[in-house]
């Protein structure tokens, strides 16, 4: 069957079976940014945001996703021009193996999307779905702590 | 060297590999394609032990789709997926020895139509008696699990003795003796990213694999063998790789097998990538251990003897087993000066998932018992549980239980007392009492952890500690350097530029690093033992000293001051082309010489060793038997520190790890199945179960044979980190904790038990 979507600002059609998930169908076309790192919705390695909202993209089917918005890591830098979360993350030394990373900064900036002053508690709510095995988390909280007031300052 | 621009050395450069990383544009194996690339699927064993009586593959070979099915017959080279013993078929033949061992390979034309076609294959076994106990797989009438060859006798992999000194004699007259035996169980590596591996014709015969990997040698090594090819025809990339800890030690060279076999008898390129529960459920993991520790100690704490028999659960075929054994033997003392010492240690085959290398490697299983064991003798005297180390713990020219009289860089006492200091220790624990008088639901309890870690493969395996390096001048003044030890998140790459841009003396943003490939360089060993960085940057120093005496000959003989040279580079680099010199240079390192005596298990057996101090806060809830830690100190003895960004960023990740270790990783295992499903079921720790506000801080015991100065880091911070929790625990409940992980479950039956 055929989906019509718009990912990272562009309108597509795609032929996708009943059975497969958003995360398949993005690899497939080529957003290779999306990580699998379970396909059972534990990891979050494959966060997306579908409608502004971060989702595991392996737990969500293709077909709905019709007509609906994605934006998936490959859409978050705009242009040439990091994004302040991603800026951040560099700053800050939240990447080691960097397999996590696209799932981790696109739940951050859902987040500060919705709250561009979280507290921590907050912060630990908004990736506590997604698991890095590299680091202690801690150097990703100063990132988007610094993201946040970075952004706030731009506004 | 002197005259290096403002020096990079010590300096947190941001890592270049993560803006790839933060892209989403680095790729990872999966994230690879080649023209015409089949996918494959493996046919794996259902029983821990049979007999393979026929394998039917007619359907599957029909199916839409299916380009090839191969069964051991099929094998061009040695069916032996070579590790250090080849006991290791890459394809079982006759005999499958641990569920998932697999069996048959299935090529296809998508990865669905591969899966399909496995379970259409149809092999016949012949169930025979299996033993998934190490302690059974002792006894004299268990099954026969090791390949008799790889095996001492029986199910008995290995044995190693170290002995030192007189201790029965000092047992029997020491003031305190404490005893205990200590069990952990498996961990798994659970790297983000599964193992995967694509093996690609690579021209004239030859075969190129790209991987997730640590070890491209390793790799190419055994697919030469399982494809009876010489290994100038095998080449290994090594893909952008998403964590290993040990996981993607040995694990690749079997996949990396498989995905040559299929693609040898394709001639397409091939990938093979695990989904995560068959990575779970068929991957290496930290072995399982069961050790004894006696220790003796006199009236004011010094320890005297230490009586040690180690177990550890190999799994089904040796892989990497005699080596992990052997640093829980030469480590089992600790960080401590014992002068009498016997220990024993075997690894022992039983029918289940080889386990291999796992971060700590080997040390973690006796790092439990020597910490556990020097706070009972603290106890019993009424010594404080730091005063008691700190009159223990090794210093300069003092000797190890191996008898290694170590002079340089010894950092441990150091680190004590900075973590000491950093975590207010007389003061917590007064707090921790006030707490606790007060609380009834909660309990505070705080751990210290000392440990060692003997950087590099050691007395058992020098001839792997090398590593080469080329550096190239290109005509416009770039540099491209080539190393052969992998980034696989732990920072290589940052630091291995700083390094090469301290030696060269020129602007980092000059410096590109390619990913590791075989062909560039000479075998540089595998990347592990926390060596990698450290090797590679000795060997770009070798090779960036020479260039850098040619690069200033020809700015002499064109009156180029010294000074001018970086900024001058692309001019000289010109010159360098137009005169015909030789801009290209080979850099090699080796460690210094150490010993090891089988007979007693003695020897100068690392070039030297990193420490750590670890001090953990925890609290606990009496009524659920929940563990969380709420506070933490880590202070590191790494040498010099290149890049405290990164090296705090290893830290942080191996308390994270070591607090899964000692509080909830855990894989039980029945009938020589695990009991597991993916990251359903294996739980790791995530943003909620790790202290956000840790201190980190280093010392800096400078090692002269190093780059700068520095050791290696990379898997001292969770050998330590559990230890410090699991004595927080025991703090906090008043018992003496000796099973890992201390899940709610386990610290429930530990506080019914008597104090
Ligand atoms: S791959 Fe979707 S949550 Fe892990
Ligand atoms: S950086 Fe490796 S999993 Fe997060």
């Amino acid at each position: 069957m055929r989906i019509h979507l718009t990912v990272n600002g562009t309108g597509r059609t795609w032929e996708v079976a009943p059975g497969d998930t958003l995360l398949d169908v993005l690899r497939r076309e080529g957003f290779a940014g999306v990580k699998k790192g379970c396909g059972t919705g534990d990891c979050g390695a494959c966060t997306v945001l579908l409608n502004g909202r971060a989702v595991n993209a392996c737990l969500v089917l293709a077909v709905k996703a019709e007509g609906h918005t994605v934006v998936t890591i490959e859409g978050v830098a705009q242009g040439g021009r990091l994004h302040p979360v991603q800026e951040a993350f560099l700053e800050a030394g939240a990447v080691q193996c960097g397999y996590c990373t696209p799932g981790m900064v696109l739940s951050a900036v859902s987040l500060l999307s919705h709250n561009p002053d979280p507290s921590e508690a907050e912060i630990c709510e908004a990736i506590s779905g997604n698991l890095c095995r590299c680091t202690g988390y801690v150097k990703q909280i100063a990132a988007i702590e610094r993201a946040a007031a970075r952004m706030r300052e731009s506004q | 060297m002197n005259e290096a621009p403002a020096t990079l050395i010590g300096t947190a450069i941001a890592r270049p590999d993560a803006v790839d990383k933060v892209r989403g544009e680095a790729r990872f194996v999966d994230d690879l394609a080649f023209p015409g690339m089949l996918h494959a699927a493996v046919v794996r064993s259902p029983h821990p032990h049979a007999r393979i009586l026929g394998i039917h593959a007619e359907a599957a070979r029909s199916m839409p789709g299916v380009v090839v099915v191969l069964t051991a017959a099929d094998v061009p080279g040695e069916n032996i997926v070579h590790v250090i013993v080849d006991d290791q078929p890459a394809l079982a033949a006759d005999v499958v020895r641990y569920i998932g061992e697999p069996v048959a390979l299935v090529a296809a034309e998508t990865r669905r139509a591969a899966r399909a076609a496995v379970d259409a294959v149809r092999v016949d076994y012949e169930p025979l008696p299996f033993v998934a106990s190490p302690l059974a797989a002792l006894e004299p009438d268990a099954p026969q699990v090791a390949v008799p060859s790889a095996a001492e006798g029986g199910n008995l992999f290995n044995r190693m003795v170290l002995v030192k000194g007189d201790v029965d004699g000092t047992f029997a007259v020491a003031d305190v003796v404490v005893e205990g035996t200590y069990e952990t169980g498996y961990q798994e590596h659970a790297y983000l990213e599964t193992q995967g591996m694509i093996a690609v014709p690579d021209g004239l015969g030859a075969i190129a694999i790209y991987g997730s990997m640590q070890c491209p040698f390793y790799v190419q090594n055994a697919v030469a063998k399982v494809l009876g090819l010489p290994l100038a025809k095998v080449r290994v990339v090594a893909a952008a790789t998403g964590g290993a800890f040990g996981g993607k030690e040995d694990v690749p060279s079997l996949l990396g097998s498989l995905a040559a076999l299929l693609s040898s008898a394709t001639r397409r390129p091939v990938k093979l990538v695990l989904d995560r529960e068959e990575d779970v459920l068929t991957t290496s993991k930290r072995h399982p251990s069961r050790v004894f520790y006696r220790t003796a100690a006199r009236a004011d704490g010094t320890l005297l003897a230490i009586d040690v028999d180690i177990v550890l659960n190999a799994g089904a075929y040796q892989t990497l087993s005699s080596a992990v054994l052997w640093r829980s033997l030469v480590t089992a003392a600790g960080p401590y000066r014992v002068p009498n010492v016997r220990v024993v240690a075997r690894s022992v085959a039983t029918n289940t998932v080889p386990n291999g290398a796992f971060r700590g490697f080997g040390s973690p299983q006796v790092i439990f018992p020597h910490e556990s064991q020097i706070d009972l003798v603290a106890e019993r005297l009424g010594i404080d549980r730091v005063e008691i180390r700190r009159r223990n713990v090794l210093h300069s020219g003092d000797r190890t239980s191996t008898d290694h009289l170590v002079r340089d860089s010894v950092g441990i006492a150091e680190t004590l007392d900075r973590a000491a200091e950093l975590a207010d220790w007389t003061a917590r624990l007064e707090r921790a009492a006030t707490y606790n008088r007060a609380s009834r639901e909660t309990k505070r309890g705080v751990g210290v952890a000392c440990v060692l870690y003997g950087v590099g493969l050691g007395g058992k395996a020098p001839f792997l500690d090398k590593a080469g390096a080329t550096i190239k001048l290109e005509p416009d003044g770039s540099i491209a350097v080539a190393i052969g030890t992998v980034e696989i998140g732990q920072g290589l790459t940052t630091a291995v530029l700083q390094v090469a841009a301290e030696g060269l003396g020129v602007p980092i943003d000059r410096i590109h690093l390619s990913p590791v490939d075989t062909s560039r360089v000479p075998d540089s060993g595998p990347t592990v033992a926390s060596r990698g960085t450290m090797m590679s940057a000795l060997a770009v120093l070798d090779a960036a000293g020479r260039l850098r005496e040619r690069i200033e000959r020809v700015a002499k003989a064109h009156r180029i001051a010294k000074r001018e040279i970086a900024q001058r580079l692309p001019e000289i680099a010109r010159f360098f082309w137009l005169e015909n010199f030789d801009p290209a240079v080979e850099g090699w390192a080796s460690t210094e010489p150490v010993s090891w005596d089988p007979a007693t298990g003695l020897g100068d057996v690392y070039p030297v060793y990193a420490y750590a101090t670890h001090i953990a806060e925890v609290e606990v809830n009496v009524d659920t038997g929940e563990a969380h830690v709420v506070d933490y100190v880590a202070v590191h003895d790494s040498g010099r520190i290149l890049n405290r960004v990164l090296a705090s960023g290893q830290v942080e990740g191996g308390v994270a790890q070591g607090i899964g270790f000692a509080l909830m990783e855990t894989i039980e295992e029945k009938d020589g199945r695990l009991i597991v499903n993916g990251l359903t079921t294996y739980r790791l720790p995530t943003i909620r179960d790790v202290p956000l506000a840790a201190a980190v801080d280093f010392v800096e015991a400078l090692f002269p044979a190093g780059p700068f100065g520095m050791k290696g880091i990379g898997e001292v911070p969770v050998m330590a980190a559990h230890a410090a929790v699991a004595r927080a625990v025991a703090h906090a409940t008043g018992r003496n904790p000796t099973r890992y992980p201390l899940d709610p479950p386990r610290i429930k039956s530990l506080l019914g038990e008597k104090p």
